[in-house]
C-alpha cells in the first residue's frame, strides 16, 4: 500500500518538476490555479451528480414548481468568477515582468541558438565556437539567450527549467537560462516544423562552473589532423564528397552552417538531435543512407562505397 | 419585399429515400428539412473517416519509436483528422441541427433563402471531396490544421495537399457563410406572429448569434487562405520572411478566425443544451435573459482574444497582458451558462434519458476543458504548456466533451421528431456509457503527458518515464470511444425500423418545433398558435398556469 502511494506520489512530483527559478514560479501559479480549478470543478460535478440523484423524475413525478430565475445568484456567481480571473491577471502580469528576458542592447547574449529543420545550432559568441543540440551551462548562473530561426518557426521547450519561447525567421527573442543544480534536463521543438519535428529534441548539460570551464576550453581548440591513415583518408574525403558544403569542422575548409558543426562531434552524447546515442555504429548506419534513418532530414544519401562509410566514419570518430 | 419565387414543391414524403425519384428528390431538394439531414449524414460519414485517422494515430503513439505509420503519413493523417473533425463534422453536424429546427422553432416553413441554403450545403459537401481528392494528387496537405506559415509556404512544403487545403477552406467558408446569411435573415423575417426575438428558444437565439461570429470570422480565414494561395502559386510573398513577408502575420490573420470559429462550434451546443436540460428537468431555463445576453458577450469578446494562442510568439508584456485579460474575461460568461443551466436542473423533476445523461456529462466534460482553457489564459502556464500534449487534451474537452457531447444530447432528443422514431434507449444507455468513460480516458491523460514534456504532432517520442503507460492507455481507450460509434450507428439502423412511432411530442418538450408532425411534412405548420411567451406548447399544455401570465404579471 505505501509503495502504491509511493509511485503516485512520484508520478506527481515528476509532473510539476522544476530546476530553475523560473519554472519553480510557473510551477507555482499552476498550481494556484489547479486548486482553484480544481474546487470549481468540484462544485459543477457535485451539484449535477447530486442533482440528478435527489430530483430523479422516479422520487418526484409531478411537475416541480417553475422557477425562472433569480438576479441575486447571477450577481454572485458574476462577481465571485470576475474576482478569481483578476486575482489571476495580476499575478500573471507580474511574473510575465520577471520571467520576460531583455533584448541585448544593453547586454550580450550569452549564447545564441538557431533553429533549424530538424536540429539546434549553438553559437557561444563569446567564446567562438559553435556546437548543436546539446546545450551546456554551468549551473546557478543567469545566461541570456538569443533565439532565431533559420527556416521555418521553431520553439524551445525546456518544461523543468522555464517558459517556451519561440524561434521565428526574421526575429529575434530573448530568453535567461539557469539551472539550479548541475544535470541534465529533457527538452524539444515544440512547434510542429515539419516531418522530423519529433526528433529535434534539446539536452541542457548543466555543470559545476569548473567542469563547464573545461569543456569551453576543449572546445576553442582545433582538433588535430588525424594520425591514423584510414582517418586521413575519411578527412579528404570529408571534403570531396561535398560534406563542407554544409557542414563546418574548424581547422579544415569546411565553414558552412546548414548543417551542425561537428569540430567536436564526439562531444555529444546523442545524434540526430537525440535520436540515437552517438556509437559509432549508429553514425555509420545514418552515413549509410541518412534518408532511412530520419526520413525527410535535409541530408542527401550518398550513396558510400563501405570503405568509404569506414574512412569517413573513423575520421569523425576522431573529432573529440 | 414580396421579391420571392416560389419554391417548387416536392412530392414525396421525407425524410425516406426510397422514393420513386430516390436521390435526385435528395440531390435537387430546397427544402431546408432535407438539406438539414443531408448535412447530418455527411458528418457522420466525416466523423467515421475522421475516428479511423485518430485510430491510425493511436495505433502509432501506443508505444514509444513505433514504426507503424512513416513520419510524413503521420503529418499528413493528423492535419486531415484536425481539418476533417472541425470543419467537415462539427461545423457541418451543427449547421445542420440549424438548418433542420431553427425554422421550425420559429414556426416558419422553410428558410429565408432556401436556394442559398442548397448551395451553402453543396459548397460544404465539394469543399471537403475536394480536401480529400489530395490524397490522389500527391499527398493530403502535412502542415496542420493551422498551417502555419512559412512551413506552408512552398519553400518547404512542395506538397499539392496544401493548395487542396487552401481551396477547400475556401469553399468551405464560402458555404458556411451563406448558411450564416440565411440563419441572421431566416430569424429576423420569417418568426411566428408574436414570436418577439426576446422570446427565441434559446437554440435559435444561440445560432443567431452565432451567424454574425460566422459573418466576421470566416472572411478573414478567406482571405489568408487566398493570400496563402497567392504566395505559393504566385509567389506573392506574404508570409516568407526572406522577402519581406511577415510569418507572425499569418498566426495572426489565422487566430482572429480560428479562436472565434471556437466559440462558433460552441454557441450552437450551448443552444441544445439550453433546450434539453430544461425539458428533461420539467423546469424554465433558469436566467434565460443572462443565459442569452452571455452569449452576445462571448461574441463581442471573442474577437479580442485570438493572441492568446501567441503568447510564446515573444509580442510583449502589454501586448499578452491585453489578450490575457480578454481571454480570462471570457469565461466569466461562459461559466454564468454553466451555473445557470446547473440551477435549472436544481428541484426539477430530472428524467435520466440518454439525452439528459449526455446534458450532464457535457455538464462536466465541459467544465474541465474550460477551466483548462482559462490556464492558458495565464501567461505563465501557456509558456508551460501550450502546444504539448495539455492543449490536445484542452482542444478535445472543448470539442469532444462540449460539442459532441451537446450533438449527442441533441440527436436522442431531436431524432424522433426528424424520423419519427425514438432512438433505442437500452442501446443509447451502453451507448454513453462507452462515450463517456472511453472518450475520459483516452483524452484525460493527456493532461499529464503535456505536463511531462510531450509536444503535441509528433509521429513518435522517445521513452522517457511515464510515457509509454500513458500513452499505451490511451491507445486502448481510443478503441473503446471509437466503438460507442458503431453503437451509435447500430442505434440509428436499428431505430429507423421500428414500427412504433414516437408521436409528435414524445419529451412533452415546449418548442414550437413539438407542435408539428413527426416527421414533419413538407410545409411544417399549417397552423401557428399565436406566441405569447417563450414556451408556447407549455402554454397549450397549461391553460391553468401559462408563462405568459407569468410574464404580464413582471
Amino acid at each position: 500500500m505505501a509503495d502504491w502511494l509511493k509511485t503516485i506520489g512520484d508520478f506527481f512530483d515528476h509532473l510539476v518538476s522544476s530546476y530553475s527559478p523560473e519554472a519553480t514560479q510557473i510551477n507555482h501559479i499552476f498550481i494556484a490555479f489547479l486548486a482553484v480549478a480544481g474546487l470549481v470543478f468540484l462544485l459543477v460535478l457535485g451539484l449535477s451528480v447530486i442533482s440528478a440523484i435527489r430530483f430523479r423524475s422516479s422520487k418526484r413525478p409531478d411537475e416541480p414548481k417553475q422557477i425562472f430565475g433569480s438576479n441575486k445568484l447571477e450577481i454572485f456567481w458574476t462577481t465571485a468568477s470576475f474576482i478569481a480571473v483578476a486575482v489571476f491577471f495580476v499575478i500573471s502580469v507580474r511574473s510575465m515582468e520577471a520571467i520576460n528576458a531583455p533584448a541585448d542592447k544593453d547586454r550580450k547574449a550569452d549564447i545564441v541558438v538557431v533553429g533549424h529543420q530538424w536540429w539546434w545550432e549553438m553559437r557561444y559568441p563569446e567564446y567562438g565556437f559553435t556546437t548543436a543540440n546539446e546545450l551546456h551551462i554551468p549551473a546557478n548562473k543567469k545566461l541570456l539567450m538569443r533565439m532565431e530561426s533559420a527556416d521555418v518557426i521553431h520553439d524551445w521547450w525546456v518544461p523543468s527549467l522555464g517558459r517556451k519561447i519561440d524561434l521565428i525567421p526574421g526575429r529575434s527573442n530573448y530568453r535567461w537560462i539557469q539551472a539550479d543544480t548541475a544535470g541534465t534536463y529533457e527538452g524539444t521543438c515544440s512547434e510542429y516544423c515539419g516531418a522530423q519535428h519529433a526528433w529535434m529534441r534539446i539536452r541542457v548539460i548543466a555543470q559545476t562552473q569548473d567542469k563547464y570551464n573545461q569543456w569551453v576550453k576543449a572546445h576553442q581548440e582545433i582538433p588535430p589532423i588525424p594520425k591514423d591513415s584510414l582517418a586521413r583518408e575519411g578527412a579528404k574525403l570529408f571534403q570531396s564528397k561535398t560534406c563542407s558544403n554544409c557542414h563546418t569542422i574548424r581547422g579544415t575548409a569546411a565553414a558552412k552552417r546548414v548543417g551542425p558543426d561537428l569540430t567536436h562531434l564526439q562531444s555529444r552524447e546523442t545524434l540526430l538531435s537525440g535520436m540515437f546515442k552517438n556509437t559509432q555504429k549508429n553514425l555509420r548506419r545514418w552515413l549509410k543512407n541518412p534518408q532511412k534513418v530520419k526520413e525527410g532530414a535535409h541530408m542527401p544519401n550518398f550513396n558510400l562505397s563501405d570503405q568509404e562509410l569506414n574512412a569517413l566514419v573513423a575520421y569523425l570518430e576522431e573529432l573529440k | 419585399m414580396n421579391l420571392r419565387i416560389p419554391v417548387p414543391e416536392a412530392t414525396e414524403p421525407l425524410p425516406s429515400i426510397r422514393t420513386t425519384n430516390g436521390f435526385l428528390q435528395w440531390i435537387s431538394s430546397v427544402d431546408h428539412k432535407q438539406i438539414g439531414i443531408m448535412y447530418l449524414w455527411s458528418g457522420l460519414m466525416f466523423l467515421v473517416v475522421g475516428i479511423i485517422e485518430a485510430l491510425l494515430m493511436r495505433i502509432q503513439l501506443g508505444t514509444p519509436q513505433n514504426t507503424f505509420l512513416s513520419p510524413e503519413a503521420y503529418n499528413q493523417i493528423f492535419t486531415m483528422h484536425g481539418t476533417t473533425m472541425i470543419f467537415l463534422v462539427l461545423t457541418p453536424v451543427l449547421v445542420g441541427f440549424s438548418t433542420y429546427f431553427l425554422p421550425l422553432m420559429i414556426g416558419a416553413n422553410d428558410m429565408a433563402y432556401p436556394r442559398l441554403n442548397a448551395f451553402s450545403f453543396w459548397m460544404f459537401l465539394f469543399g471537403g471531396l475536394l480536401l480529400y481528392f489530395s490524397f490522389f494528387a500527391g499527398g493530403a496537405p502535412n502542415v496542420g490544421w493551422f498551417s502555419y506559415a512559412p512551413l506552408s509556404e512552398k519553400v518547404y512544403s512542395f506538397s499539392p495537399g496544401i493548395n487542396y487545403w487552401a481551396l477547400s477552406i475556401l469553399l468551405m467558408g464560402i458555404g458556411t457563410i451563406g448558411a450564416a446569411l440565411n440563419f441572421i435573415v431566416t430569424t429576423l423575417s420569417l418568426r411566428a406572429p408574436g414570436l418577439s426575438l426576446t422570446k427565441l428558444p434559446l437554440f435559435v437565439w444561440m445560432v443567431f448569434v452565432n451567424a454574425f461570429l460566422i459573418l466576421a470570422a470566416f472572411p478573414v480565414l478567406n482571405a489568408g487562405v487566398v493570400m496563402l494561395l497567392a504566395d505559393r502559386l504566385l509567389q506573392a510573398n506574404f508570409f516568407t520572411t526572406s522577402t519581406g513577408g511577415s510569418a507572425v502575420m499569418w498566426q495572426h490573420l489565422f487566430w482572429t478566425f480560428g479562436h472565434p470559429e471556437v466559440y462558433i462550434l460552441i454557441l450552437p451546443a450551448f443552444g441544445v443544451i439550453s433546450e434539453v436540460i430544461p425539458v428533461y428537468s420539467r423546469k424554465p431555463i433558469f436566467g434565460y435573459e443572462f443565459v442569452a445576453a452571455s452569449s452576445v458577450a462571448i461574441t463581442l469578446l471573442s474577437f479580442g482574444v485570438w493572441a492568446h494562442h501567441m503568447f510564446a510568439v515573444g509580442l510583449g508584456t502589454t501586448f499578452n497582458s491585453f489578450f490575457a485579460a480578454t481571454s480570462m474575461l471570457i469565461a466569466i460568461p461562459t461559466g454564468i451558462k454553466v451555473f445557470n443551466w446547473l440551477a435549472t436542473m436544481w428541484g426539477g423533476s430530472i428524467r435520466l434519458t440518454t439525452s439528459m445523461l449526455f446534458a450532464i456529462a457535457f455538464l462536466i466534460d465541459f467544465t474541465i476543458g474550460g477551466l483548462s482553457g482559462v490556464g492558458f489564459a495565464i501567461v505563465p502556464v501557456d509558456w508551460r504548456l501550450t502546444d504539448s500534449y495539455f492543449v490536445v487534451a484542452h482542444i478535445h474537452y472543448v470539442f469532444i466533451g462540449g460539442s459532441l457531447t451537446a450533438l449527442m444530447a441533441g440527436v436522442y432528443y431531436w431524432f424522433p421528431k426528424i424520423t419519427g422514431r425514438k432512438l433505442s434507449e437500452k442501446i443509447g444507455k451502453l451507448h454513453f456509457w462507452l462515450f463517456f468513460i472511453g472518450f475520459n480516458c483516452t483524452f484525460f491523460v493527456f493532461h499529464f503527458l503535456g505536463l511531462l514534456g510531450m509536444p503535441r504532432r509528433v509521429f513518435t517520442y522517445p521513452d522517457l518515464p511515464y510515457w509509454g503507460s500513458l500513452n499505451l492507455f490511451s491507445t486502448i481507450s481510443a478503441f473503446v470511444f471509437a466503438f460507442s460509434f458503431l453503437v451509435l450507428i447500430y442505434n440509428i439502423v436499428y431505430s429507423l425500423r421500428k414500427e412504433k412511432s414516437a408521436g409528435d411530442n414524445p419529451w412533452d418538450g415546449w418548442t414550437l418545433e413539438w407542435l408539428t408532425t413527426s416527421p414533419p411534412q413538407l410545409q411544417n405548420f399549417q397552423t401557428v398558435p399565436f406566441v405569447r411567451s417563450r414556451r408556447p406548447v407549455w402554454d397549450l399544455n397549461h391553460p391553468e398556469n401559462p408563462d405568459w401570465k407569468r410574464e404580464e404579471e413582471d
